[in-house]
């Protein structure tokens, strides 16, 4: 929808409206007055999060045209094309907050908007496209089912088609290992390779341990969050251990262990060092991935432009055209009134 | 790139089947019309998610505004008479 | 956490089964109810090689349709591209599958997709040619669709069931991949200066494998593609050139150029589009499966300098 308007209204008549439209934990809409906090907030968060959809084509999309059978190219394509259109309904949600797509495609070509740290890792075989949708595609539906129930309307709907999405996703990773751990010796192997590389880095995508989320808390509070990032990484450590069990995978944790009291699984500290480093940049495919996406914006330039002229002329034509027809219909009329035949 | 090759952005309408209403799924940019069409048609019907598209350019929508809340929506609020409920009927007419 | 619900529905399965799951192959079969025996009317020959020839059109034309995801020009575009990719994808499959059945060896449609040597490919050379521009993208994307969609259309009368009932589902497909290049030749002949001149370079470049795609066609498939292609060049305003008539190449008789681009699972990551030294062979490590491309012809070396990059 077009740039909401804001702050018509004495502040804090709105202000009392729009803590009570969270009280009542109904949905913020994008006309809505919100604070401009509440508003940034979420155009950095959706935009990261779209960011990160459409970098991630990247580690999986390389496997398209080298999928080991038909089939499961036709998976990947699908699943890889899956992500783009999750890209655009996220931006989409961003518009309505009057961000422009433009504006936030540039900031990220120049490096000022992150995206999820774990597309800046490499996709070595093709067990790692299984283990992306195990782990990647699973940890972000961790994440994003609660965001269905997020206080931002628009942003909540994207959560939803994006959801029912992403369970083909990770579903088609999973039974992918599944096949290659009946396969060969070596195909466990390559499982299990990718298992110990990708573990770590997805339990960083949950983003830093509570202690260290400054913004966290007033997500929370806005109900743009619903739970915090070490709930849900528990959460997804519990839902994949039976998984991985299930598969015959050993998860690279010593410190893995069921935890009778608390029934949950216990799990050791991400080195949080590597992921500050990969989020500022010093990871092993950062600069490829952002060159990537610039290099097809940079490309597509003309196109976009071209396509922006033919229209604006076709407007025009349309436009002379119009003119021209009510012209002969004056005319007409006007030498029917003398009563000469048209 | 300049502002002015930016393509408009569109909001789109699906229809998921017979009988049903349009609903708003979401928005996509485009040059054109009918490039907004088959857009969405790509974007928001991959999986076979309707029978029917609505595009329209988001600047031609008019829209009441949050300020207007009150007194676009409250004043209907009150005709309670305008609800079915209101009237109470005895149980032992058939078919109302 | 309350959600937990909300998760375990998304993570059932649907009733589709796997049909969702792989798009480009539909969701309902296009084979159901056609009776897949062999038609004792139809030579079986000339039926595998006929499926052959127009499954590896589709999957050569799929392989470079995948190498334009993540570098299209806008993101509505990547998923545009896409769709055709997979539609293309799904016709490859049933077409090598159909042409494995008629030859009667047990080969498959991965047997025949991976374990052949570009010799024993089919496809035009319009087909495999390195991706360029966009607008190379879409004068490929016009002549392929035109021919293919005016081919289809007469082989919906084909006595092979199998093959008519392919031909059938395709021709939505293929009116959809038409009507999207017709659409961008309009916008880019009648658009900037500069879309206008990549267009005119592109159908300098393409418009002679024409000849290729029309040879031995039926008349009334000729007289449509012809058609087709001269009105929508007349609304682009971009010169309609004659139709040659000599083959410039001849990849339906196994010759091809060394960019031909292979699925093989060692081939170069982002073939065509990857600029690599001379002799650095990291992504081409032969492995098992491959020997069958060890002619030095595997992969896109990077021998070509892919114009969408430099342009
Ligand atoms: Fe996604
Ligand atoms: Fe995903």
């Amino acid at each position: 929808m077009p740039v909401p308007e804001s702050g018509a209204e004495p502040q804090t008549a709105a202000q009392t409206r729009f803590d009570h439209t969270l009280a009542r934990d109904q949905r913020i809409e994008p006309r809505d007055w919100m604070p401009e906090g509440y508003r940034a907030t979420l155009v950095r968060q959706i935009a990261q999060h779209a960011h990160s959809e459409i970098i991630g084509m990247q580690p999986e999309g390389e496997w398209i045209t080298r999928a080991p059978s038909l089939r499961r190219k036709a998976i990947l394509f699908a699943k890889v094309q899956d992500e783009a259109g999750h890209g655009l309904y996220l931006y989409s949600a961003a518009e309505t907050l009057g961000a422009d797509r433009a504006d936030l495609t540039e900031r990220l070509i120049s490096g000022r908007q992150k995206y999820s740290s774990i597309f800046n890792y490499p996709t070595l075989s093709y067990a790692d496209v299984g283990v992306i949708g195990w782990f990647v595609d699973g940890a972000a539906i961790c994440n994003q089912v609660p965001l269905c129930r997020s206080s931002y309307g628009p942003y909540a709907r994207a959560m939803v088609r994006i959801c029912k999405e992403e369970s083909f996703h990770q579903r088609q990773g999973y039974e992918l290992l599944l096949t290659m751990m009946r396969g060969s010796e070596k195909q466990r192997a390559q499982v299990q390779d990718a298992v110990d590389r990708w573990w770590w880095p997805s339990l960083m995508m949950f983003g830093p341990p509570d202690g260290n989320s400054p913004n966290s808390e007033r997500s929370m509070a806005w109900r743009i969050k619903r739970h915090s990032n070490d709930e849900l990484r528990q959460r997804f450590v519990d839902m994949t251990v039976p998984q991985a069990e299930r598969l015959g995978v050993t998860l690279p944790d010593p410190e893995l262990v069921w935890n009778e009291e608390r029934e949950v699984w216990d799990f050791g500290t991400p080195d949080w060092s590597e992921l500050q480093r990969v989020i500022s940049g010093d990871g092993p495919c950062n600069q490829a991935r952002v060159e990537r996406r610039r290099q097809a914006h940079e490309d597509g330039a003309w196109v976009r432009e071209a396509a922006a002229a033919h229209a604006a002329r076709q407007q025009d034509r349309q436009a002379a055209q119009d003119q021209q027809a009510a012209q002969d219909r004056q005319t007409a009329q006007t030498a029917q009134l003398k009563g000469v035949p048209a | 790139m300049t502002a002015r090759s930016e393509w408009p952005l569109y909001e789109v309408f699906v229809r998921g089947k017979r009988g049903l209403n349009h609903v708003h799924v979401g928005s996509l940019h485009a040059p054109d019309e009918r490039m907004a069409l088959t857009n969405a048609r790509d974007l928001y019907t991959r999986r076979n998610e309707g029978v029917s598209i609505w595009v329209v350019r988001s600047d031609a929508i008019t829209a009441s505004t949050s300020d207007e809340i009150d007194p676009f929506f409250a004043p209907s609020g009150d005709k309670v008479y305008r609800h079915p409920t209101f009237y109470a009927i005895p149980d032992d007419v058939p078919h109302i | 956490m309350s959600d937990d619900h909300v998760y375990l529905s998304l993570a059932e399965a649907s009733p589709e089964g796997d049909a969702r799951w792989a798009f480009g192959t539909g969701f309902e079969d296009p084979l159901h109810g056609v009776d897949t025996a062999l038609p004792e009317s139809v030579d079986p020959a000339g039926l595998a090689a006929l499926c052959l020839a127009l499954g590896d059109d589709a999957l050569v034309s799929a392989q470079r349709l995948a190498q334009w995801v993540t570098c299209a020009p806008e993101l509505e575009e990547e998923v545009a591209l896409a769709n055709i990719g997979l539609d293309l994808l799904g016709q490859a499959r049933l077409l090598l599958a159909r042409a494995g059945q008629a030859e009667g060896a047990g080969r498959g449609e991965d047997q025949l997709a991976y374990f052949r040597g570009p010799e024993e490919f089919r496809n035009v050379l319009l087909a495999e040619l390195p991706n360029g521009d966009f607008a190379h993208c879409v004068v490929r994307l016009l002549l392929f669709s035109s021919w293919r969609l005016a081919a289809f259309q007469a082989l919906t009368a084909h006595p092979d069931p199998v093959l008519a009932a392919v031909a059938a589902k395709g021709i939505n497909e293929l009116a959809y991949h038409r009507d999207h290049a017709a659409q961008w030749t309009v916008r880019l002949g009648d658009g900037t200066e500069e879309s206008r001149r990549r267009m005119l370079a592109a159908l300098d470049e393409l418009w002679p494998h024409l000849a290729e795609l029309l040879d031995g066609e039926q008349q009334q498939v000729r007289a449509e593609v012809e058609l087709t292609l001269r009105q929508v060049l007349d609304a682009a305003g971009l010169p309609v050139p004659a139709v040659p008539e000599a083959a410039s190449g001849r990849g339906r008789a196994g010759e091809h150029t060394r960019t031909w681009p292979n699925c093989s699972p060692s081939s170069s990551r982002w073939p065509g589009r990857t600029r690599r030294r001379h002799g650095d062979r990291r992504h081409g490590v032969r492995r098992h499966g491959d020997r069958r491309h060890g002619d030095g012809r595997d992969g896109d070396r990077g021998r070509q300098v892919p114009a969408a990059t430099r342009p």
